[in-house]
């Protein structure tokens, strides 16, 4: 690598926009749903009708109050929302509700973990708006090469918290772990999907260049359509890239809105500051400036469930869990709800058990069968059982994977299926000694070779113990009767 | 022609001495008589109409409407949404859109089996006072066909002052309900901002807009009111306050009423006439026991201006929605969308819209928005201050409600000219305030309004000093005869 390589410090601030999972929009009652028919999730309101008027949504609202406590951030009492003006048939009024000079909430911060290390990354302001609608290009992929362009207003409407840093980002990986600490924690408050396929959670990432050292900052671009973790991380090293050639070369960098282009793995300009809008924002006269009182705000604040790095502080402290079971509860919430449900449900199971097969083999069956922990058909109590039975060493860990299969296969409890593949693991010695003795009066030599001090052989002998009892025999009661019965033939 | 009032006709339907459907079927006959020389109407809803006036009649037999305008006909401005009929604002833009769906005032009008006959012609948009600017009709003041009716509301208040409908609806966003009241003679009142939902009126200046009644008299005017305020959930700025029965408010009694007459409305912009005319007015509340003075309300000196900047301000946002890509007007021959977008606007949209549109456009833009609309939001502050201060110390404001009778068509083609006709009305929207106009007298045999102000939520008071001076003079007996 150049000395070059080091003359640039990278500056990044990033703006997420989350979709809440309101029922309803944020303006009208219509339904809040991905994927539904086209134009059938719509009302006069989000049709932008004439005469048609919007009304806040309250639960939208708690979400947003939510992601602002989560992320500690300062929630005003008093905001406004604002009209942003611009043409697009995707956008039916002309202007978008928004919130402009007074957002409801300001002033956070978000830790994130790089290379084991923590850093503070400032939140500048979190505001409310509603999306827009899509458009659907027909003919193409894309809008270019398309012969016309089909309106979808399902998603006009849609209530959205836009979520803006501080360019407090310094490379690829610290704005990955950003965008990654907060979809979890607008999951785990359950206040967002964070899919970023399908949209639910989106990304602009403005990036710019500054000489090492220097604190006035660089001309930034911002890139849009980067559509998961992946792509930020590329963005930013191809859009770094190319305005490090720039410099590099003596030109400047134009202020400007790039697209990310998966295919290509680059970023080309969308448009230029001279193309900027001019957004007109205003008050919203339909709207009168919302009011949250501190004890609204209280309530809120207790209603807030764990975040996701208390939650990992407690597994490691309280149950001894590893980096990567912590890595894998946090990633899926509604498999982390399941998990603790079901050590509230189990009886003798600790969680560390419960965590083993959670994320082993229940969560493999899972996938298998096509399912996630949202649509799961296998009740938490029915694995706590489970879980109970592995625990107390009353079946095999065999025994345990035919149990889990047959949990998702059929509708019996979980003593009705160990029964039914022939009963629990064989405690009661005297049957374990007649099959032990058996297998050893037909393999006298392997006893023989026991005897002459090859104890790994006792291993083969202990698969035969192990098929006779249909694996139901205790491997390490099994292990030490055959080492005990060789010693006396 | 009807002269009879609504509640009359009301309680002659209630007695069962009319029937709905008759009541109807003359209301159209006489429409259909007199609307070719008035042109107040531009929708009729002829099969509608009887077939509501039929279930009506049928209620009216069992005695199972309580409604106080059970029956009467109403005609309704075609900005306010009525499910299955056309609402074009009197604008190409919207000459073909048929609302899917029923606004709230409205609804609350059918709730209480009033029966709609037909959407009123208006200026495009409600953007005007004169009703010139509709590209559906053009609206005669029924006093002197040679007349505007006054706007934007025109063919709501001619249709009454014609005597082809009892009562009627507006909306008022700078003196859309009293002027044209004024100019026919009639009752209008705009009600306090947020009393009736404004859910289902095209918004023209959404923080200005209400709907309101015209009517005959002030008592049938209070009773529609009655009817179509109260809160709405569709409606975020609508007042979550009870609904008085104003009908019960109306004893004629203003002995101790305290007036007030801002010296800024009875200066040189208003006719010599009508200044001579409200002197009058005054004399008669004077001997009715109520006392006036002079005061001085000098933030009305801003309202003008001011209100030319919020309400274009709002309209440019409001009106952005009619774009061509949905259910207005579309423009033949657009490249691209862009193109579409400029061609449509550009040719389904009248002039003076396209003047607010541009003035709101520009008010709002970076680097003006501060020397323009925040300044005249300050001003509105200091106009809603001006009101409480003279509230403070009395009971009701009285102006001309216009500067001049009704004038000839086509003598306002200034702009300017043409705005100046609502410096008495404008501020009252500016503070939200309840306001409205009465019949006061006659300038040349044109009618002169009698403009009444009260304090936030205080119709009641308004309406009953109205009240007292319709029942002791008999200006509104008078009808026109065209």
């Amino acid at each position: 690598m150049s000395t070059t390589d080091t003359a640039f410090d990278l500056v990044i601030g990033i703006e997420v926009h989350c979709q809440l999972k309101t029922n309803s929009k944020l303006f009208c009652p219509s339904e809040n749903a991905f994927g539904a028919k086209a134009n059938t999730n719509v009302s006069p309101v989000n049709l932008a009708l004439p005469g048609a008027l919007p009304v806040l949504n309250k639960e939208a609202v708690r979400m947003a109050v939510m992601a602002g406590l989560a992320l500690h951030c300062d929630i005003r009492e008093e905001s406004v929302f604002a009209r942003k003006n611009y043409f697009y048939p995707d956008l039916p009024k002309g202007y978008q509700i928004s919130q402009f000079d007074k957002p409801y909430c300001e002033h956070g911060h978000l830790d994130i973990q790089v290379d084991g290390n923590t850093k503070r990354i400032g939140i500048t302001r979190i505001h409310m708006e509603e999306d827009a609608g899509k458009l659907v290009h027909q003919g193409a992929d894309s809008i270019a090469g398309s012969t016309h362009s089909i309106v979808d207003l399902n998603r006009a409407g849609t209530p959205l918290i836009e979520i803006v840093s501080e360019p407090d980002i310094r490379s690829a990986a610290e704005a990955r772990a950003y965008v990654e600490s907060l979809k979890l924690i607008v999951q785990h408050i359950g206040i967002c999907d964070g899919n970023m396929e399908e949209g639910s959670l989106r990304a602009d990432i403005n990036i710019s260049l500054k000489p090492a050292g220097s604190t006035t900052f660089g001309t930034r671009t911002e890139v849009k359509n980067v559509n998961s973790f992946r792509s930020i991380e590329k963005a930013i090293q191809v859009e770094a890239k190319r305005q490090k050639d720039i410099l590099l070369s003596g030109g400047t960098i134009i202020q400007e809105t790039r697209n990310f282009d998966e295919a290509s793995q680059s970023t080309t300009s969308l448009r230029g500051k001279e193309d900027a809008h001019d957004y007109r924002y205003f008050p919203e006269p339909d709207l009168p400036p919302l009011l949250l009182s501190d004890a609204y705000i209280a309530n809120c604040k207790a209603q807030l469930p764990a975040l996701p790095e208390e939650k990992i502080q407690q597994y490691k402290k309280d149950y001894a869990f590893s980096e990567h079971e912590c890595k894998v509860l946090m990633g899926d919430v509604a498999m982390d709800a399941y998990f603790r449900a079901s050590v509230s449900c189990a009886k003798k199971a600790s969680p560390k058990t419960i965590v083993k097969w959670l994320i082993g083999d229940f969560n493999a069956m899972l996938k298998e069968q096509q399912h996630t922990f949202e649509t799961i058909g296998v009740t938490v109590q029915r694995f706590s059982d489970l879980c109970d039975e592995i625990e107390s060493g009353s079946i095999s860990g065999k025994i345990a994977k035919s149990v889990i299969e047959q949990l998702f296969s059929g509708d019996k409890s979980v003593s009705d299926i160990i029964q039914s593949l022939g009963g629990g693991q064989i405690s009661d010695q005297s049957e374990l000694q007649r099959i032990v003795e058996a297998v050893l009066k037909n393999n006298l030599d392997v006893v023989e070779k026991i005897k002459a001090g090859k104890t790994a052989s006792a291993n083969f002998l202990m698969g035969q113990v192990m098929k006779e009892s249909k694996g139901r025999a205790k491997p390490d009661l099994v292990r030490s009767m055959i080492l005990d019965s060789v010693d006396k033939i | 022609m009807t002269t009879e009032s609504a509640l009359d006709l009301a309680k002659a339907l209630k007695n069962r001495d009319k029937k709905a459907v008759d009541v109807v079927a003359a209301c159209f006959d006489g429409i259909d008589r007199s609307d070719n020389s008035i042109q107040a109407y531009v929708s009729l809803m002829k099969e509608q109409a009887l077939e509501q006036a039929a279930q009506v009649d049928k209620r009216l037999d069992n005695g199972d409407t309580t409604s106080a305008l059970a029956g009467v006909p109403i005609g309704l401005k075609d900005n306010l949404c009525l499910a299955g009929t056309r609402t074009t604002c009197s604008s190409k833009m919207l000459e073909h859109f048929v609302s899917p769906y029923t606004g709230t005032a409205v609804q609350k009008v059918l709730d209480a089996d009033l029966i709609p006959v037909g959407k009123l012609n208006m200026d495009e948009f409600a953007m005007g006072s004169s009703t010139e600017t509709s590209y559906m009709a053009k609206t005669k003041n029924p006093w002197n066909l040679n007349t505007v009716p006054g706007g934007s509301s025109g063919g709501s208040a001619a249709t009454v002052a014609a005597g082809q409908v009892p009562l009627s609806l507006g909306s008022d966003t700078g003196g859309s309900i009293r002027q044209p009241a004024a100019f026919c003679g009639v009752v209008g009142v705009k009600p306090t901002y947020g009393r009736v939902s404004r859910y289902g009126l095209v918004a023209f200046a959404s923080s200005l807009d209400q709907i309101g009644p015209f009517a005959n008299t002030v008592e049938d005017a209070a009773a529609l009111l009655s009817i179509i305020c109260g809160h709405d959930p569709h409606d975020a700025t609508s007042l979550q306050q009870a609904v008085p029965n104003f009908s019960k408010a109306l004893t004629g009694d203003v002995k101790g009423l305290k007036i007030a007459v801002p010296k800024e409305l009875f200066g040189d912009e208003i006719s010599a006439d009508i200044k001579s005319v409200t002197q009058q007015a005054l004399d008669t509340y004077k001997s009715l026991g109520a006392s006036y003075e002079l005061v001085s309300m000098e933030s009305f000196k801003a309202a003008l201006a001011s209100y030319y900047i919020i309400a274009p301000a709002e309209a440019s946002a409001n009106l952005a929605r009619f774009d061509g890509v949905r259910y207005t007007h579309r423009a033949e021959g657009g490249d691209t969308l862009h193109d579409m977008m400029i061609k449509t606007r550009g040719e389904a949209f009248g002039e003076e819209v396209k003047r607010r549109i541009i003035m709101g456009t520009f008010v709002l833009s970076s680097g003006y928005y501060d020397a323009y609309y925040l300044k005249a939001q300050k001003a509105r502050t200091v106009i809603k201050e001006d009101f409480q201060r003279v509230f403070n110390d009395y009971d009701v404001i009285l102006s001309p409600t216009t500067p001049s009778t009704a004038f000839e068509f086509g003598s306002k083609s200034n702009p300017m000219d043409m705005y100046l006709n609502d410096i008495a009305t404008i501020p009252a929207n500016m503070a939200g305030l309840p306001a409205m106009s009465i019949p006061c007298g006659f300038s040349s045999d044109m009618p002169v309004g009698l403009q009444l102000v009260t304090p936030i939520l205080d119709e009641s008071t308004m309406l009953n000093a109205a009240y007292a001076f319709q029942q002791a003079t008999e200006f509104h007996l008078k009808k026109a005869d065209f």
